[in-house]
This record gives C-alpha cells, structure tokens and sequence, in this order.
C-alpha cells in the first residue's frame, strides 16, 4: 500500500516541478495524472494495491473539496452587488455546457458508428 | 466546570477539532445523500458545506482556525487529481475509440462555457470585473485563477465562482441530462467533467465507473483548452 502512496505522491511532484519548470499554465496534478498514466502504460496493468489507493482516494473525492467549499461561504461576499447577475449566468451557462457538451459528443459518435458501419 | 472550559480551549487550537468538525459533517451528508437515493440535489459537498459553516458562524470561529485542521483533508485533492490516472487507463480503450469526439466535444463544452457565462453576465449588467471573472469557471480552481489574473479579473472571485460552478454541474448536471435523454455513460462523464471539472467528477465516479473516468479526462483537457483558447479568443474579441 505505502510503496503505491509513494508513486502517487512522486508523479504529483515530479508534475508540479515538470510544469514550474516549463512554464505552462497546467495544474501539476493533472500533470502528475498523465505520469501515472504513462507508468501503467508501461508495466501494462494496474497493480491490485495501486487500485485499492487510488480507490480509497476516488470513492471519497467529494470529501476533498469541502474545505474549500466552507472558503466560498466564508468569502461570499466578494460576489458583492453582482451577486444576481453571477448567479443567473452560473446556473444557466453550466447547463447549456453540459447539454452542449453531452450534445457533441453523442452525434459524433453516432456518425462515427455509422461510417464504420458502412464499411463493415 | 473551570476544567472543561480549559479542555475546549485546548482543543480548539489544535487541528483535531476541525479536521474531525470536516469529516463528521461529511459522513452525516453522506448518511442522508445516499438514505435518499443518491439524489443529486442533495450534493454531499453542499450539505457538509452548510453544516460546517452553521457551526463556525454559532462558535465564531474564523475560517483560518478552521482551515488548520481542514487543510489535511484540502491537501489529498493533488494526490487524488492523480489517481484518476487509474479509472482512465481501465477505460482507455474506449477512449482511444471516440478520440477525435471527444476532442471536439470538450473544445465546444470550453467555449460554450465561457462565452454564455459572460455574455449573461454582460447583458444583466454585471461589473467589468465580475464578468472577466467568470471565463473560465468550468476549469479546475487553480488554472481558472491563473487564466482569470491573465485577463484581468479577481482569481480570489474566480475561486468562490469555480467551486459554485461545481457544485452546480453536479447537481443539476444528471438532472439536464435525463432531460435530454442522454443514456451514454461517456458522454455523460464527459459532459459532467467539462462544465464542473473535481465536483462533478467526484458525482461521476459515485454513479458509474466508465462516467468517472471520462469526467476526470474531461476535466484536464478542459484546463488545458480553455488555458490555450480563452486568451486567444478573448484578445480577438476585446
């Protein structure tokens, strides 16, 4: 288990160091993400302890972001007289994301399955 | 008497309280979220939130003395952004198969993003600064702070706008999607992912594994897009 901490602690570091480095404007985690990632490729597998930490951290990742949640309550304010305004785009842009998103996704898929399908 | 009044001070100094405060909060949202099926109105992040801020605002308790014994909770989202590695390599071939979809699909989500937030924001006569503020509100906080400080905006209301935007996509997110009839896990995940990055993905990964792993790649090709395309577009435009 703690060897699997380890590398995931590692590929974390060795992300952020990659990306203050180069200079990009990427979260070092998710640099650290796609580390793990080339590492699995590599060996080919996930190792059963590998998964069962990367499970414990996943199965629990709404927990992770309550801290910052009680930040926002705490700095509220800052939305200040645009509270309205900010709260009306919020609500309605992400639900046009998602369904503009979801929207994309599945028509191109659709296409994709049928041009396969005509040369199958 | 005299006693116990020593014993609460001493406690509320150290981390303990706060860091037990964070989970106990979260364990009983928990209970109630999953008592009531899963029910993505009552987001577990939310109900904890609320929970937790009742609590500080009854003790007076500020949110530093609270975020040192939350920030070992706060600290696992980097080690945990990393995990998803795994969920993604089980899912990869689908993935490969739909690469260029899935492309597509993200750069329109990043767009549609930004651009609907602001002009929203724009026509109901929101400040300058709220506005820029808004762009980049589907990517994960901290590349949204570090594009919203390139444009000009507040990364500090970039963050509060970030975790909203969250909390909103995993909410109302699977509510959208039934709407439209979208059955496809993937296509879901991603969607989820796209437009509220960590907390909807934390949703994702509760309800299905294939949903899990595209809403966590959703998420970092999202920072990445949105970093590269907002400042060109935004230069174009402004």
């Amino acid at each position: 288990m703690l060897e699997y901490l380890t590398l995931i602690l590692s590929c974390q570091l060795a992300g952020e160091f990659l990306v203050s480095a180069l200079d990009v404007p990427f979260p070092g985690p998710v640099a650290g993400m796609i580390l793990l990632f080339v590492f699995l490729s590599v060996r080919g597998g996930v190792p059963e302890d590998l998964g069962n930490v990367a499970g414990a951290l996943l199965n629990n990742l709404s927990l992770l972001f309550v801290p910052a949640g009680v930040g926002v309550m705490v700095h509220f304010e800052l939305l200040g007289a645009d509270a309205l305004p900010i709260s009306v785009a919020l609500v309605v842009s992400t639900l046009l994301t998602i369904a503009v998103t979801a929207l994309v996704m599945v028509t191109l898929n659709r296409l994709n399955t049928r041009n396969t399908g005509d040369r199958g | 008497m005299g006693e116990f009044r020593d014993i609460w001070v001493y406690l509320s100094t150290s981390p303990l309280l706060h860091l037990t405060l964070t989970l106990a909060a979260f364990v009983f949202a928990s209970m109630v979220y999953r008592k009531l099926h899963m029910n993505p109105l009552l987001n577990p992040v939310l109900l904890s939130v609320i929970a937790i801020v009742l609590v500080l605002k009854g003790t007076g308790t500020d949110y530093d003395t609270f975020f040192e014994g939350a920030q070992f909770v706060h600290f696992l989202l980097g080690p945990a952004t990393v995990a998803l590695a795994v969920p993604l390599y089980r899912q990869f071939d689908r993935v490969r198969k739909s690469a260029l979809a899935i492309l597509l699909s993200i750069a329109c989500g990043s767009l549609t993003s930004a651009l609907t937030a602001v002009s929203i924001a724009w026509m109901l006569d929101a400040r300058v600064v709220s506005i820029v503020s808004l762009a980049p509100k589907s990517v994960t906080a901290p590349v949204a702070m570090g594009i919203s400080e390139q444009l000009g905006g507040l990364p500090s209301l970039t963050a509060v706008i970030v975790i909203l935007t969250g909390v909103i996509g995993a909410m109302l997110g699977p509510l959208i999607l039934n709407v439209l009839n979208i059955r496809d896990w993937a296509a879901r995940g991603l969607a989820i992912g796209t437009a509220s990055h960590g907390i909807g993905t934390a949703r994702a990964l509760q309800v299905n594994e294939v949903a899990g792993a595209f809403s966590g790649l959703a998420m970092g090709l999202n920072a990445l897009a949105t970093a590269i395309l907002l400042p060109v577009i935004w230069n174009f435009l402004f």
